[in-house]
């Protein structure tokens, strides 16, 4: 096992480095489910398996439930949402997708210098999986904030979701990963709800930028369609 | 030893172009030009006269022979069998990569010397391009500086002694960044398309429109030649217990994976489409980030 799990890792930290400047919807997504399979390699390779033997079958099971939802299911959906929709693309994201960058590699840069402070290296699986699930939770809030779709925004939240999937992973908690079950099961639903309140949101107002939903306060504003033909 | 494999990468520099054209061929389903097409043309070129514009100066007369010069320098000072007592272990590769530096630096200018508007735009984008592209190499310099110790090319041979092993994530990224470079620097797909001649995607191509016969042949010659360069240094870059194997291996290995760098860069060109011109600062900032982030695993880790 030469390092697999560090190399996986890494590529969690790539795949935010990119997510950061995916200006098409379809291309977040695909990394928002490449992130999802990744979560859910990634128990399997912290696993010590020359010390301790084949694990339970509960951590496979874990695996592929994650896997499954995060890598297919929910990315599934929120594609579906898209094309419903109509939206192809973050034409405007409030801050653009050079600073995206550049503020998510600052934020790798704080939590591995934050982690080299905590010193928990004997506690964790993998010394890069902590500073990895800080930074993937940084880009997902950062996501949530910097961006006007809401369907961008959700990706957000997933994002940092697999943060804290990749935290519990790491720090290899005796029943973490049954709590990471019924987390993704509210986060699985939360996204089902959300998916569906775009798709409203689209049909009422032909728009899923959310900036435009703070100007709403009138009730003639709330349906243009509906004061044109009054 | 070294100067034995020197020469038998200048002798087969031409063939690399060939691979990647042949990769690209046989995705696409078509026979290709064959790997040796290159040589053929060359020998073409050079029977032929070599018209120059009345208006240009004695720059664009000097230009290719002066950027085919310094790329053969840059060839010569490269350790073709990585060894770290070779002559040029005392050279930094900072020198290296000023004289790769030099050769585009005389292209530009014997295109701007031409006055075309059109050559002039493709020196412009040049230019741009390489002023990017400078900070990743220095980052991706620096990282093996630390990681070994040598700010000469015995760097080279210390990523071949193992370094791979004991520190495999940092070095791939770097790898990773490094290949971006290569891309970029030979003005291949992603961020130039070297098949196209239609004016707006043209970068490399558009600067030596005026340029024929001998001219032309010292160019395209050049590009190959620091096309294999760069490759090399790739190669070295990745290939891990490299420094296990004796001199003669390891030459044979560096040039059989310059070889396999062409199949890898035909097999990204026949999957991606070039990129549009205004996305490349992007792409190239996040190639800048991977080596920055390779250094920083690297110090933290």
């Amino acid at each position: 096992m030469l390092h697999c799990s560090e190399i996986l890792l890494a590529l969690f930290l790539l795949s935010d480095l990119v997510l950061a400047a995916a200006g098409r919807l379809p291309q977040a997504i695909r990394l928002v489910a490449a992130q999802g399979w990744l979560l859910g390699l990634l128990p399997l390779l912290l696993w010590d398996w020359s010390a301790k033997g084949c694990p339970e079958f509960r951590l496979f099971a874990v695996s592929a439930v994650n896997a499954a939802v995060k890598g297919v299911l929910l990315p599934a959906l929120l594609a579906y949402a898209v094309r419903r929709a109509r939206v192809a693309r973050e034409l405007e994201p409030l801050v653009s997708f050079r600073v995206s960058q550049l503020v998510v590699f600052a934020l790798a840069c704080l939590a591995f210098l934050f982690c080299k402070k905590l010193n928990i290296s004997e506690q964790v699986a993998s010394e890069l999986a902590i500073p990895v699930a800080f930074t993937t939770m940084g880009t997902g809030l950062f996501l949530v904030c910097a961006r006007r779709k809401a369907i961008t925004q959700v990706l957000g939240f997933l994002v940092f979701e697999n943060g804290i999937a990749v935290f519990g992973a790491g720090i290899l908690l005796e029943y973490g990963l049954v709590v990471e079950l019924g987390i993704l099961l509210d986060v699985f639903v939360l996204v089902f709800v959300l998916g569906i309140a775009i798709f409203q949101i689209n049909r009422t107002f032909s728009s899923i930028d959310t900036d435009k939903l703070n100007r709403l306060g009138d009730v003639h504003l709330l349906h243009p369609h509906h004061r044109r033909h009054a | 030893m070294n100067y034995l494999y020197l020469l038998l990468a200048l002798v087969l520099a031409p063939v690399l172009p060939g691979v990647v054209n042949q990769t690209k061929a046989f995705f696409a389903g078509r026979r290709g030009p064959g790997l040796f097409r290159l040589y053929f043309d060359l020998a073409k070129l050079m029977r032929k006269s070599c018209p120059r514009s009345s208006t240009s100066t004695w720059v664009f007369d000097l230009a290719p022979a002066v950027s085919l010069a310094v790329t053969v320098a840059a060839a010569a000072l490269f350790p073709w069998t990585l060894d770290a007592t070779a002559p040029c272990a005392a050279v930094g590769v900072v020198p290296f990569f000023y004289l790769l530096g030099t050769g585009r630096f005389f292209t530009v200018l014997g295109a701007l010397d031409t006055g075309s508007a059109f050559e002039g735009m493709g020196a412009s984008r040049e230019v741009q391009f390489s002023a990017l592209v400078e900070p990743i190499v220095f980052v991706v310099l620096g990282f093996l500086v630390l990681l070994t110790g040598e700010t000469s090319f015995a760097l080279l041979s210390g990523c071949a002694a193992g370094s791979w092993l004991a520190h495999p994530v940092p070095l791939a990224l770097a790898g990773l960044a490094f290949f971006a470079i290569l891309l970029s620097e030979n003005c291949r797909v992603p961020f130039d398309d070297p098949e196209t001649h239609l004016e707006l995607t043209m970068i490399h191509e558009a600067m030596i429109l005026d340029n024929a016969g001998p001219d032309l042949a010292y160019i395209l010659y050049g590009a190959a030649l620091k096309f294999t360069v760069l490759a090399a240094f790739f190669v070295a870059l990745l290939l891990p217990r490299l420094g296990a194997a004796a001199a003669p291996v390891r030459g044979l290995v560096l040039l059989a994976g310059v070889l396999a760098t062409g199949v890898l860069v035909g097999v990204v060109e026949s999957i991606m489409a070039r990129m549009r011109f205004l996305k490349t600062p992007q792409v190239l900032l996040g190639a800048f980030m991977i080596a920055l982030l390779a250094i920083l695993l690297f110090v933290l880790f």
